[in-house]
């Protein structure tokens, strides 16, 4: 009997193709809605994730003036050196340190060029911030100390400079200065942010501050901790000595920030999620706007179907088998918008994650919850019209026009 | 024996107060099973009103209305709509078919809430609309039939329940004359050959005829009950 009501929503549907569009057009775009949120929410929480594991997890970054969130002057502070960079090497929790500056420059080589992120630093740089070599080598300290013209690049600008070419041993053009490629990184994607890891052109920073900034600043110093170490020792000791090295009286403030990057990742992901719960909460209010539409036509459709149902009330239908019927009618709607809205939903995430660069990572819950919820719809928006059709009186409804 | 439908001093009101209109105001009639009634009387006269009663559509306001000797007074709804599908079949001056259903699916309404099986049903249904002069016509749209051959689609679904009484109010109110006469020597050889009771309100003196007893209302009340003497 219920497969046979099944079989007469699914006629009562398909005859009325265009109204049964339009009725579940709000649940599909709820369902899909809802699916794309999560799935690329879920997405970016592993992209997020994949970048805590390329930071290294034991990485501080140290930055001149105090920590500050948020926008608003960094306090002047006097600038790290590069002898604050030999100290904190000395250090016995530091496995690597990577004084860094940047500027931004023109790279041309031949006849193409790219606008891209000169970024000075030393070798100490590729373990601290976790860089495999493909190709060449890096930086000798000869090069190092000596600010040689040699540069190591990323993925992104051997492809607009090179094409398919190799770039070890070519010279490349970045501003005014000619620089030997000595090596090239392996790729790493997108980062945290979306920006595009592989856009670089690593260079010693005694090169960078000599030869393209003129001035001996160093923006940032990172540091990779021994593996044993905590990041809570490694930061004490590392205020410690810069604290000395500053010479900050007692009982005065920091004038440099330490910052864990483990922690901002964790930080990073917690805002993916509440972004992601909120914007799947706005997608859950349009699925619920959804039903109110499956409850609007199918109130609709019992009025239009008054005779209807008087003639199945003269013929011994039951009020309850009326009231499946149309039940069933709304749950069947329900759940073929809900279908059709999970497939739009994946086909959404998948080129937005495309788009992102990020995983697409489609989860089987999500859409089996997204699934039942639409039959939950169903069975909720339909229930009202249903009972209203079931309490119809037969003589009344036989005599409706 | 038992007659099979019974009404004792059956009235129907609509509305209260100085409002209130008596439809029927104390109506006896006791049909025996086989007999082939017709019901006539001026309109407003409480015809319908009186036809819905016996068909377990309506409730009297007061009396009592026996169907096989069982007083129907007591029962919810879904008893009556039990009674309606076990017993009773309808046909309605505007046949009140099933839009873009074919006539073989409105045929087989009845047994689907009967609870009988598809190959079963679809034979029965198959039956019912050879009976009625209507095979090669099963799939067939209301639309795209004429108003006689609906008329014969909505008396196979009466029949396909296997009813012991077809209530039938102005079955041919849409019809010409030659299509109402050949509904009701359809109607009249059910009667006679397969022993279905037939009620049947009708405004038309010829059409009366076809009956075996006329039941004459008016104001609510029966001004008349013979039997028919002129055959058709
Ligand atoms: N639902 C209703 N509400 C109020 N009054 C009603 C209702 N149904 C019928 N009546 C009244 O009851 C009286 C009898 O109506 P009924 O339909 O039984 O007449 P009838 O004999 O079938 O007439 P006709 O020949 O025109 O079909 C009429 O006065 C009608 O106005
Ligand atoms: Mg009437």
């Amino acid at each position: 009997m219920l497969w046979e009501t099944v079989r007469l929503a699914f006629r009562a549907i398909i005859r009325n193709k265009l109204r049964s569009f339009l009725t579940v057009l709000g649940v599909v775009i709820g369902v899909a809605a809802v699916i794309a949120m999560v799935t690329v929410g879920q997405g970016s929480s592993a992209q997020v994730s994949a970048n805590v594991a390329s930071l290294g997890t034991n990485v501080l970054v140290l930055r001149p003036g105090r920590q500050t969130m948020g926008p608003g002057p960094r306090e002047d502070a006097p600038q790290f050196t590069l002898r604050d960079a030999e100290a904190l090497s000395d250090l016995t929790v530091a496995a690597a340190v990577a004084p860094t500056t940047t500027t931004a420059a023109t790279v041309v080589f031949g006849g193409a060029n790219r606008s891209t992120q000169i970024t000075g630093s030393t070798a100490g740089y590729l373990a601290a911030s976790n860089w495999q070599l493909a190709k060449g080598r890096s930086f000798s300290e000869a090069e190092e100390r000596g600010g040689a013209a040699v540069c190591i690049i990323g993925e992104t600008v051997r492809q607009s400079l090179f094409g398919a070419g190799d770039p070890v041993g070519q010279a490349i053009r970045v501003k005014s200065v000619s620089c030997t490629v000595i090596g090239l990184f392996s790729p790493k994607g997108a980062g945290s942010f979306g920006q595009d890891q592989d856009d670089i052109v690593l260079m010693p920073i005694r090169a960078v501050q000599k030869r393209l900034e003129g001035k001996d600043d160093v923006e940032r110093i990172t540091v990779a901790l021994k593996k044993s170490v905590t990041a809570e020792r490694g930061t004490r000791d590392i205020q410690n000595l810069m604290r000395d090295r500053r010479r900050i009286g007692i009982g005065k403030d920091d004038d440099f920030s330490v910052t864990n990057m483990a922690e901002i990742a964790s930080m990073l992901t917690s805002i993916n999620s509440v972004l992601t719960g909120l914007l799947s909460s706005v997608a859950a209010v349009s699925l619920l706007v959804g039903g109110i539409g499956i409850m609007n036509i199918m109130l609709v459709s019992v009025t239009e179907r008054t005779r209807e149902i008087g003639i199945r009330l003269a013929v011994g239908a039951t009020s309850g088998q009326v009231l499946t019927q149309f039940l069933v009618e709304a749950v069947v709607l329900s759940v073929l918008g809900g279908v059709i809205g999970i497939a739009l939903g994946l086909a959404l995430a998948y080129g937005a994650s495309q788009f992102m660069t990020i995983p697409f990572a489609p989860q089987v819950s999500v859409v089996a919850l997204a699934f039942c919820f639409s039959a939950f719809i169903g069975v909720v928006f339909g229930f009202f019209p249903a009972r209203r059709a079931a309490k119809l009186d037969p003589i009344d409804a036989l005599r409706h026009q | 024996m038992t007659p099979l439908i019974e009404l004792r001093n059956v009235t129907r009101s609509y509305g209260k107060g100085e409002a209130e209109v008596r439809a029927l105001d104390g109506v006896n009639l006791t049909i025996a099973a086989g007999e082939f009634v017709a019901i006539m009387g001026p309109s407003g006269s409480g015809k319908s009103t009186a036809m819905n009663i016996i068909g377990c559509l309506d409730r009297p306001s007061s009396g009592q209305f026996l169907f096989k000797g069982a007083e129907l007074q007591g029962l919810n709804n879904d008893q009556r709509a039990l009674i309606r599908r076990n017993y009773l079949g309808f046909v309605f001056q505007g046949f009140n078919l099933l839009p873009r259903t074919t006539a073989l699916e409105n045929v087989e309404l009845p047994l689907i809430y009967k609870g009988i099986a598809p190959e079963a049903r679809l034979s029965v249904a198959r039956a019912a609309l050879a009976k009625v002069g209507l095979q090669g016509r099963e799939g067939h749209d209301p639309s795209q039939l004429s108003g006689g051959q609906q008329q014969r689609v909505a008396i196979a679904r009466a029949l396909a329940g296997n009813p012991s009484v077809i209530l039938a109010d102005e079955p041919t109110g849409n019809l010409d004359s030659h299509r109402s006469h050949e509904i009701m020597l359809l109607l009249q050889a059910l009667n006679r050959d397969e022993g279905i009771t037939i009620v049947m309100v009708t405004h038309e003196m010829d059409i009366a005829a076809y009956a075996n007893r006329l039941v004459v209302f008016t104001d609510g009340l029966i001004t008349g009950d013979s039997p028919v003497k002129v055959a058709a």
